[in-house]
């Protein structure tokens, strides 16, 4: 890359940016959750104007802010370069700080103690989550909505199985950043993952590795958040340091190693995570420069299937297109329609809370209708949340990209 | 490296129309942007000219004056005819588009005379349907309703703007208490969502109907009829009221600028034309006299993206596209491209009054007829790049109320000149696209 992040962090750092809000209010016709709910007023309001009123230590003047979802499309979307989300998120951090974060958004933060703990005990905990007695008492409890989409513990995780699996020699390696979600849920992904990268000529290392600190950060507990992220970059920096890229199926979580924490956590000292920040990416986006350089094997096998394509929004976050259309596009049979709307509302952990359920729904109603319009066979989606709340609301199986590419490359 | 048959740079009226336009011919168009282009705050008419310098009856025959007299302006790279058929082309996507029967209704034989949201009579040439019965060269009375909760459109001074502004125009100010979804605030997308609902225009028929009309009156309200189905929400109000019912314009959000951003995003999708926001333009990589590569800013990484064609449409000073810096020295932004009359060291850059004639003003990058920009010696500093939009020198779209049309006239010559150029060489985006 010709531009270290550090050379461009300077204009870039967030709360700078409110200065070049001119209120156009763009951001507020884009916004998902102030679209369909009063309970929040919108990103221009909650961010470039009542920042203003955050004074250093004096408590934040304006708790509706707990209602962003922190989906970034106001970022995305401002024509002026002002970090809305990104400030957003911070005000929040602050806010908690001041109020207090209650237990279940500490449970819902950590998905790797959730996975050390549900794993070995996964019929019962599975059991246990699609019971609706059980549930609702969670719910009275701590506050997670008794419908939301929890997904299942697979019994097994994807470390386990890359432990065994020895990937065979090749000139061109990456390291598999598989995340959490893989890790816990859905351990197959990541083996698709390892099976595609092989079948392209690619050795593929698993790195030991935990969660990214998403969570915590969207949560609120920055702390935490820091720590989670600079002990996965530790782990990860001796790839990137020898040259070998790093590769994610959670694009989430490969945002935020690729900026979200260097820019929301504010890490940009961290070495470590600075230099993996460089050489990060979205498998996709991956697969596609593979494509445009004429390396991706594209004997593809029909694939005489309707699938409806949702982009969500942090995979949006990488601002790299939808590399997915373009891959599925080379697939032959295969009929992508690509959804237009903006977000499925579940933004991570956002639509599991009790007074955030019906908001989040809302907020995917669009999308889940036009899934259901278009008779699709799967619904196609990057993000691990994103999949378990569009196949909770549509009932339509919903799956990574890879498992796509996976299957029109003959692979099992 | 990406590459692609054409990048387009800015996701405003010009650069979403020169992508369409050359995307429907078939090449491999990508839309490059830092964020959402100006479409959201404009009014959703295509002004041609509306003042040259005193007020323009008839923007066709006005243009051929100009272009005579000014041909440094951007419209003479275009000429009337190229003007029209920008307009015709314009014209025809939304009748086709995702809001039909949504459509716009003029040209350039007569300019419509609209009153803005203070009373302010304005020239616009091409018009939503929903506003042209707002022409105030008819004298019909006018009753203007507006609604409490929408802080930035007030009935009553839009009322005495009219009848103070001697076009002959009575008009009276209605204000109603409806408040879609019980916000403590709401803004005109709020408002334009709830006429998508039968059941709110209902509600506001009564209303109306309920504080009385004038057998004579047609009756103005701010441009918030339906965001999804504003034909729809406009027919209604017609039907219920049993008369003319037009929409005025509003502050930010604009909703019919983003119906009119709505329909050209879907008519690029439908093209296969790509966006992609937060990628920052920030130099080029050269290759002779051509552009080989964009370098663009993605997040914290720089990438490079290839291209046979550039459009840069980023805008003028007030979206970025130009900046002033506090040492007043101008530049653009994405290419750092020449500019042209910006005021020496020395000299005045601005006059006191907000609406005087600005010596910054006519700033910009300087093209030739083929808008391609020219260093100060008068050489193409690309051959493969076509500037369009506000961010062209030697136009003061504020003064003459040209903007829209001068983005959309020269985003869409932009596209013929890309085409034509590329239907003469083995580049040709059509047969690269089926490659």
């Amino acid at each position: 890359m010709a531009t270290r992040a550090g050379d461009v962090l300077g204009t870039l750092l967030m709360r700078e940016s409110l200065d070049h809000c001119v209120k156009c209010t763009i951001c507020e016709t884009f916004c998902p959750v102030s679209n369909v709910t009063p309970l929040f007023p919108g990103p221009k309001y909650t961010g470039p104007q009542a920042e203003r009123f955050r004074i250093g230590d004096e408590p934040s003047p304006d708790a509706s802010l707990d209602y962003c979802s922190g989906c970034g499309i106001c970022t995305q979307v401002c024509p002026q370069g002002v970090h809305i989300a990104e400030i957003n998120t911070q005000a929040r951090a602050a806010l908690k700080a001041t109020n207090g974060v209650p237990l279940r958004d500490r449970l819902l933060a950590r998905p790797t103690l959730a996975g050390r703990l549900g794993t070995p005990a996964a019929p019962v905990v599975n059991w246990s989550l699609r019971n609706r007695m059980l549930r609702l008492a969670v719910e009275k409890a701590i506050g997670i909505h008794h419908r939301a989409p929890m997904p299942r513990f697979a019994g097994r995780t994807f470390q386990r199985w890359a432990r065994q699996h020895t990937t065979p020699a090749a000139e061109r390696r990456v390291a598999f950043f598989h995340g959490c979600g893989t890790n816990y849920y859905e351990p197959r992904l990541g083996e698709m993952t390892v099976a595609l990268l092989e079948h392209n000529g690619i050795a593929v290392d698993v790195p030991k590795q935990d969660c990214c600190g998403l969570p915590l950060q969207s949560n609120g507990l920055f702390d935490d958040a820091r720590s989670y992220v600079h002990r996965l970059a530790e782990r990860l920096a001796p790839f990137a340091r020898s040259g070998v890229d790093i590769v994610g199926t959670s694009t989430s979580c490969t945002l935020m190693l690729k900026r979200e924490a260097i820019e929301i956590l504010e890490l940009g000292d961290d070495r470590a995570l600075r230099d993996v920040s460089e050489r990060v990416f979205d498998v996709c986006e991956y697969l596609l420069a593979l494509h445009e350089r004429g390396e991706l094997k594209t004997d593809f096998q029909p694939l005489p299937e309707t699938v409806t394509y949702h982009a969500p929004c942090q995979q949006q976050g990488h601002g790299i297109g939808k590399p997915a259309i373009a891959l599925m596009a080379l697939i032959p049979g295969l009929t992508v329609i690509e959804s237009d709307a903006t977000c499925c509302g579940v933004a991570g952990t956002y639509g599991l809370k009790r007074e955030k359920y019906d908001i989040a729904m809302k907020v995917g109603a669009g999308l889940f209708r036009q899934v259901a319009e278009n008779e699709s066979d799967l619904a196609v989606c990057d993000s691990e949340t994103c999949r378990w709340q569009i196949e909770h609301a549509t009932g339509v199986k919903t799956v990574h990209p890879v498992e796509m590419l996976f299957r029109a490359s003959g692979l099992t | 490296m990406s590459h692609h048959d054409v990048i387009v740079v800015g996701t405003g009226l010009a650069g979403l129309t020169a992508a369409v336009r050359i995307a429907e011919s078939g090449a491999r168009v990508l839309v490059v942007a830092k964020g959402i282009g100006a479409t959201h705050l404009s009014a959703g008419t295509i002004d041609v000219l509306g003042y040259s310098p005193e007020r323009v009856e008839r923007p066709g025959d006005a243009l051929a004056t100009l272009l005579a007299e000014r041909p440094g302006h951007p419209y003479a790279h275009v000429g009337v005819e190229g003007v029209g058929a920008a307009l015709d082309w314009f014209g025809a996507r939304v009748a086709d588009g995702p809001l039909a029967p949504y459509a716009y209704a003029g040209g350039l034989e007569e300019n419509l005379l609209l009153p803005t949201a203070v009373g302010v009579p304005r020239p616009s040439a091409l018009v939503p349907v929903t506003m042209a019965g707002g022409d105030l060269r008819d004298g019909t009375p006018v009753c203007v309703v507006g609604f409490r909760a929408l802080k930035d459109f007030h009935p009553a001074l839009l009322a005495d703007g009219l009848e103070r502004s001697g076009v002959g125009v009575t008009a009276r100010a209605v204000e109603l208490d409806l408040v879609p979804e019980a916000r403590a605030d709401v803004n005109s997308l709020g408002f334009a969502r709830a006429f998508d609902d039968p059941a709110f225009r209902g509600q506001v028929v009564a209303q109306v109907a309920a504080r009385g009309l004038g057998a004579d009156e047609r009756v103005a309200f701010p441009a918030v009829l339906g965001i999804a189905d504003p034909h729809g929400a406009w027919a209604a109000l017609e039907h219920g009221l049993g008369r003319r019912v037009f929409e005025v314009p509003t502050l930010p959000p604009s909703v019919p600028g983003m119906r009119l951003f709505a329909t050209l995003r879907e008519a690029l999708h439908r093209a296969g034309g790509d966006v992609l926001l937060n990628n920052v333009v920030v130099g080029a990589e050269r290759d002779g006299a051509r552009l080989r590569a964009l370098r663009v800013r993605v997040g914290l990484r720089e990438q490079r993206r290839g291209a046979e064609w550039v459009v840069l449409a980023t805008g003028g000073f007030a979206s970025g596209g130009l900046e002033l810096d506090s040492r007043w020295a101008a530049r653009e932004t994405a290419l750092g491209l020449p500019l042209t009359g910006v005021p020496a060291a020395g000299e005045e850059r601005f006059r006191p009054g907000y609406f005087d004639a600005h010596p910054i003003a006519r700033a910009g990058v300087a093209v030739d007829h083929e808008l391609r920009p020219l260093d100060a010696g008068g050489e193409r500093v690309f051959e493969n790049v076509l500037v369009a939009g506000a961010t062209l020198a030697g136009a003061e779209p504020w003064k003459e109320g040209s903007g829209d049309g001068l983005s959309l006239a020269t985003g869409h010559r932009a596209a013929e000149l890309v085409l034509a150029a590329s239907s003469t060489t083995t580049a040709a985006p059509a047969a690269a696209a089926g490659g």
